[in-house]
This record gives C-alpha cells, structure tokens and sequence, in this order.
C-alpha cells in the first residue's frame, strides 16, 4: 500500500470537510473492498477519511413498514436485526450471505453501493425495493443511482448517509455464488410492493452492472409463483461473459435464481 | 504517522506508527504478537483473524489506526498462557497439522460459538461448515477442524 494520511471524521461535515481539504481523498467505510485494492496498487489515494467513528451512520431503524438502515451499518448488524427480518426477509438473507462472517463484521451497506461493484449483492435490493439513498446533499432513488460498472450518481465526494425503503408485500433474494469470493455469478432479488406493483433486480449478470428484468417484472405482476417464470424468454443480450461463465449461462441462471428467490 | 492506541489482549498499546500500517502488522511488527498469520494477504484466508470489540474480523484488511480505541484479541490472548477449551479441542481432534490457518480457524471457532450462543442458534455441523467459508486451511481436508469446533463448543458450554 502507498503512503496515505489517515483521518478519522468525527461527524458527516467533518468528513465533508476532510475530503474537500485533500488533494485526492477517499472516503473509507468497512474498507472490505478498498482496502484490498490498495494493497494491489490499483487505488493510491492521497487521504483516507475514515467514516467509522460517525455513531449517527449507524443502525437500522424499523418503523411499521417504513426501514432506514445507516449507511455506516455493517452486513452482519442487517443479517442479526430481528426486527428487519420481520418486515423484509430477503434483505436480511441478502445481507447474511455477503463474503464471510469476518467480512460481514466490517463491510457496510453504505459502502457497497457506493463501489457498485456489478456482482454485489445490495444493489440487487435496493433496485428491486425501490429504496431511496439519502446522502449529505440529496436523497437519491435507486433507479438513478446505479449507473453502470463502479459508478454511481454521487458526485465527487458526496456521502452516502443512509437508505430508505417500504417494506414489501413479498420479497425473495437467491444467487449462485461464485465459490471462492461468494460475489453474486447471478444474483436475483424479486419484491411485490402494493397495487399489483413487481419489482425485479438482477446483480452479477448484467455488462453494465445491475438492472430491472421487465419481462420477469410483468410476468410476476401478472401471477406471483415460481411457475410464471417459466414462461418468461430471458436474452443473453447484454449479458456478462467471463472466466466463470458466459451470458448465455447467466441468462439461465437469472430464470433459476428467480425461481429461487420465488419459492 | 498516525498515533493510535489500543487495548490488546487485556493490556493497553500505544505506539506511533505510519498510517498505512495494517491492523496485522502493527499486532506482529509492533507487538510481536506472531501467533496471527499473514496467509493470501487478499482478505480470503482467514489467517489473520482476530476478535475486534468481540468480532472476528480479518486484521490483514483493517488499518490499525481504524482500530483506535478498540479492544482486540489474538490468539495468545484467548487463555492467558493456558489452552483455551476450543484450542485444546483442535489439539485432542487433530485439528491441525502444519497449524499455519490454526490461529485463524481457532478466532472464528470461538466468534461462531458466541454469536450463535448469544442468537440462541444451534451451532450445527452444517452451520459450522458455512461459517467456516472465510477461513482457508491447506492440509487437512477440514472435517477435523468441524469435529474440533463441535467438541470445542461442547467445552466451551462445560467450561
């Protein structure tokens, strides 16, 4: 790892104001993802601005149906919080099945959507639950936050502070993890939200990360079950091909994560 | 340099060291607490394992100064000089044997254990095997280290 200067923000304006003040700053969350890139050299930031002594980014709060997680929250405390799995299961699951126990101890929510890496598992919910990212400058929903590979509509030192959803009627998460990293090779969140309304987000397939399924989405609102997906054509177009597998086995694997986010 | 401060295995550390040392080398370099091991260095093998605030956590991919203020455990200070039940448990099972991943295995064990007592979960075979998932162990195969975690979380709750 090059040399840096670490600061530790005391409050999301502190962490604001550090940022700004470096020459070419990062914002440092579990530090899961970025941290092992810069052992590789392939991210050299010239300051890490620490976000974990911020007690206001954490916690999850659920009030009748209406979740706020914070940003700063780790996947284990989303994977452990009873209250959560209540009003929203998948999101649980999702968050109980991301790398390893160790990891899930220091990875947060806050963190992963901010990289969007394309097999991630978080932008698959949020996408598909219509969630809302708040952030110190705006509130941003879902569909117009994730814009392609490791890009997002945060602006250049924008901070993620929380995330916002309406806990669905029904919802489901299911991927085929690749076996050694546990990222998503396909990962499928489906969620049935009020009026007949389906959401379908897929992670780990798409060639410019995640995004919604129409065809599984209109099927679903149609008849919610395992059987409607059957009949549902899903296009190798756009697709990812790779060491793992090639996009018309990702086509295939979204019709049977589908499935077992359904059943 | 960054000065950071700690508490390791009961006894407070202090040092001041560059800021973009790992939590791993400043336990090994610093404190000369070699018993945590650096394995992949890529956050996938579990070797550099140990318990932050009560967690597992992988000390090869945390800084040290993100540990400021933070009470952390190796595996030297799991029994204070003794063998703690689950490290006796690898022993008698052959849980082990070049021990290289054992520090790491021995952290999680004891993690899993804890946070399954304290969910009020059984800590079946299975469970055991899916917890298992961040550590990476060479030689043995891993049903002895599972059989080792099964008879250790039995003497853990025996005490």
């Amino acid at each position: 790892m090059y040399d840096l200067t670490y600061h530790r923000a005391t409050s999301v304006d502190d962490a604001a104001a550090k940022f700004s003040a470096a020459s070419d700053g990062q914002l440092l969350a579990g530090g899961q993802t970025l941290l092992p890139t810069m052992k590789h050299h392939l991210a050299a930031p010239s300051d890490l601005i620490d976000l974990r002594g911020i007690a206001d980014l954490v916690g999850v709060k659920v009030s009748g149906r209406s979740v706020t997680i914070g940003a700063m929250t780790t996947h284990a405390a989303v994977a452990e919080n009873a209250q959560l799995a209540s009003v929203c299961p998948a999101i649980v699951k999702l968050a109980g099945g991301i790398g390893d126990p160790a990891v899930r101890h220091q990875g947060t929510i806050g963190g992963s959507i901010a990289n969007n890496d394309p097999a991630a598992d978080y932008p698959a919910g949020l996408l598909a639950l219509g969630a809302t990212i708040r952030t110190n400058k705006r509130e941003i929903a879902a569909d117009d936050f994730f814009t392609g590979l490791f890009s997002t509509a945060l602006s250049e030192g924008e901070i993620v502070t929380a995330v916002g959803f309406e806990a669905p009627e029904a919802c489901g998460y299911a991927k085929f993890p690749n076996p050694a990293s546990r990222y998503a090779m396909t990962g499928v969140f489906v969620a049935k939200r009020g009026g007949g309304n389906v959401r379908v987000a897929v992670t780990g397939a798409g060639s410019d990360g995640v995004f919604r399924h129409d065809g599984l989405e209109r099927a679903l609102s149609e008849d919610w079950s395992v059987a409607a997906v059957d009949g549902v054509p899903v296009s190798a177009d756009g697709l990812m091909t790779d060491i793992h597998c090639d996009a018309t086995y990702r086509a295939n694997l979204i019709k049977a994560m589908a499935k077992r986010a359904l059943a | 340099m960054t000065e950071i401060s700690m508490t390791v295995n009961g006894k407070a550390a202090r040092a001041s060291v560059p800021d973009n040392t790992l939590l791993v080398d400043f336990l090994r370099e610093h404190l000369r607490l070699t018993g945590t091991h650096v394995g992949c260095d890529t956050s996938q093998c579990g070797a550099c394992i140990v318990h932050m605030d009560g967690r597992a956590v992988k000390s090869c991919t945390m800084l040290a100064a993100s540990a400021e203020g933070a009470e952390v455990t190796t595996i030297e200070g799991l029994a204070n000089g003794a063998l703690h039940p689950m490290q006796t448990a690898f022993k008698e099972n052959h849980g082990l044997q070049c021990g290289f991943c054992t520090p790491g295995m021995i952290m999680s064990a004891t993690d899993m254990v804890a946070r399954y007592k304290a969910a009020g979960k059984e800590l079946t075979e299975e469970a055991i095997r899916h917890e298992l998932e961040g550590n990476i162990c060479r030689c043995t195969g891993y049903h002895n280290i599972v059989r080792a975690i099964q008879d250790g979380a039995a003497k853990m709750v025996a005490g």
